[in-house]
């Protein structure tokens, strides 16, 4: 049973007051696996905007001379069918994760924090329409909603952005309006209707803001889904296209025909899936106990 | 009781007709079709006629309207039509594939619940200890593990073993055998793909053990058994879990509904011949008609899970009534 909140809770407060290295140190003792996350995700920003820099080879370009060569001093990670370095074409892999984790998360969450707030603060038929087409939406496994955007749409990453975005937005707008009711209910948003703001504004400028903890929890988690869900897109031949590196792709095709001879070619790019997604999971769970106090941990 | 079902299931038209009517559309906004895939495959000479008969064959050329109602009446006289890429009735196509599938879904809850609860109990017990650590980082792990990556490490795993043990690589068979005929090969077959997907699977079912059970423990009643000398595994086993298994029952028969979904991968590592795979197929070959049965199956399956859910939880907590 939840404890009802009966006391300000300032410990959080105390936080910002602390300069900015000593509260990075509590947040790590206090976080442990939350801090390990950040750390993971922070890492893979850095190999995405430095990949070029990391490393000699080139992601594309094929180099028969070195075909399925195994993890050596020259290729940390050996090289694949075509002769591709792998190490190259992880990092050059976590540019494309990235970016399709981060656009599908941002549109999607924040699509579904526009329409969540606006279903709230209609309410009634309004609301009632919006949550019956959320509920079709939601009775589709994310997978296979996806699959059939990219049916419509075809392979490439645009659509594939576009198949993890949709299954999405109804999520984040289920989540978004249960907390948006509670705030509709608060005294400043009549007052903000009695001053005559348009209900685009309050609900943009006076809602939505009031609503961050429950968004920013649903965007880390998407960004994490959206990863392997492009993954396992590209994985079943429909989502990102050779030669563009993608983690999902590299172990597409050779990586099981290979199995045998040359295991590291599938090895590798799936700690790099496991490990990005890992990372912003446990980075969206320490998030959640920062922001959200009915779900802190005991 | 029986009223509420009533309400319930009177409810669930209009979530199958929203999810008809999105499906149906949804995939008539394709560029092509099943033609121009089948006729492409054949490698011959093409011309728009040829494509033409072919869809006027299978139907394509109908007014949406009729095909709609095609789809939906299918419902009622029992026929789903055929599939437009094999010319087989849908539910023969999908008849073939079930057994396989449900043996799959319903061996990895087994393997998910083994997993969950166990850990779920020693985590929350051992609150904020290294066990607990470990525990919730192995079930967060299972959500960031793809299915299908793990799928491929333990078919990996096992080359590699029976490479070192029999001197040759052993592969799981890849025919499906019935459990009745053959349960050391069906077993074989299936056990593997159960533990990729049923990993995955248990990783919810984990942190919804161990975060129901740690409610339940701050409880007055815990107390007053510890009070009263119970020894600890009583007091865990038959107070707090009984009452804690409720979400958790939840979450597993929620995920269970979405299983198909973790199907569709590890079928296509494991060269299954299921559902899943039938699903990924279908979308390949741009057979529309096959892939909306299949959605709808899924849908179904789902609204039919959380209904059951529903009543399951007030028959198990009598201080739930629903009116």
């Amino acid at each position: 049973m939840a404890t009802p909140q009966t006391f300000v809770d300032t410990t959080e407060l105390d936080e910002f007051r602390k300069p900015f290295l000593t509260s990075l140190g509590s947040l790590c003792r206090r976080q442990p696996l939350g801090a390990a996350g950040a750390g993971i995700v922070l890492a893979m920003i850095f190999t995405a905007i430095f990949a070029s820099v990391l490393t000699p080879y080139d992601p594309e370009l094929n180099a028969l001379a070195h075909m399925l060569e195994a993890p050596s001093g020259q290729f940390w990670m050996g090289t694949d069918e075509f002769g591709r370095d792998i190490l190259t074409r992880i990092f050059y892999g976590s540019r494309t994760a990235l970016t399709i984790g981060f656009t599908a998360a941002i549109i999607g969450a924040t699509a579904g924090l526009v329409l969540g707030v606006a279903s709230a603060y209609f309410g009634g038929i309004f609301d009632l329409i919006v949550q019956r087409i959320v509920d079709v939406f939601i009775a589709f496994p994310l997978i296979i909603m996806a699959l059939a955007v990219v049916a419509t749409l075809g392979p490439g990453t645009e659509n594939v952005i576009i198949a993890i975005t949709i299954p999405f937005i109804p999520q984040c707008a289920r989540v978004v309006r249960s907390s948006a009711l509670a705030i509709r209910e608060i005294p400043y948003v009549d007052a903000a209707r009695a001053l005559g703001y348009s209900n685009a504004r309050i609900i943009l400028r006076h809602m939505a803001p009031n609503v961050m903890a429950p968004y920013l929890i649903m965007l880390t988690t998407f960004v994490g889904q959206a990863i392997l869900l492009e993954a396992v897109l590209s994985y079943l031949g429909m989502g990102v296209q050779d030669p563009t590196p993608a983690w999902g792709l590299m172990l597409k095709g050779g990586a099981e025909e290979f199995l045998e001879s040359a295991p590291w070619v599938s090895i590798f790019p799936g700690i790099a899936i496991s490990l990005a997604v890992f990372g912003f999971n446990l980075f969206g769970d320490a998030l959640r106990d920062v922001l959200d106090p009915r779900l802190r941990a005991r | 009781m029986y009223q509420y079902i009533v309400k319930r299931m009177l409810l669930m038209i209009p979530t199958l007709l929203g999810a008809a009517l999105l499906v149906f559309f949804l995939l008539r906004l394709l560029p092509g079709d099943v033609c121009e895939v089948r006729l492409a495959g054949t490698g011959m000479y093409v011309d728009d006629e040829m494509i033409n008969q072919c869809r006027d064959e299978l139907g394509i050329n109908d007014p949406l309207s009729k095909q709609f109602i095609d789809f939906v009446g299918g419902y009622f006289t029992g026929d789903l039509g055929n599939s437009m890429w094999t010319g087989q009735p849908i539910l023969h196509e999908i008849g073939i594939r079930f057994q396989l599938s449900l043996q799959l879904a319903i061996m990895a809850t087994v393997v998910a619940i083994a997993i969950a609860i166990p850990l779920g109990i020693i985590s929350a017990v051992k609150q904020n200890t290294w066990i607990d650590y470990a525990v919730r980082t192995f079930s967060i792990a299972g959500i960031a593990i793809p299915s299908f990556w793990l799928g491929i490490m333990i078919i990996l795993g096992i080359l590699v073993v029976s490479q070192n043990l029999f001197g040759e690589g052993w592969m799981p068979p890849i025919n499906y055998v019935s459990p009745l005929e053959d349960p050391l090969g069906n077993l074989a077959q299936l056990i593997w793909p159960a533990v990729a997907t049923g990993y995955r699977y248990s990783a919810v079912a984990t942190r919804m053990t161990r975060s129901a059970l740690l409610e339940v423990l701050h409880e007055d009643y815990v107390r007053t058994a510890r009070a009263k000398g119970l020894v600890e595994k009583v007091v865990i086993n038959r107070h707090a879990l009984k009452n804690a298994l409720l979400p958790v029952v939840t979450i597993i028969a929620i995920e269970f509904a979405f299983l198909i979904g973790g199907l569709v991968v590890t079928e296509q590592v494991f060269n299954l011949n299921g559902i899943g795979k039938l699903f990924v197929d279908s979308v390949g070959n741009q057979d529309f008609v096959l892939t909306q049965q299949l959605v709808m199956l899924v849908v179904l399956v789902f609204v039919m899970t959380n209904l059951v859910v529903d009543v399951f939880y007030a028959w198990l907590d009598p201080r739930i009534r629903y009116s």
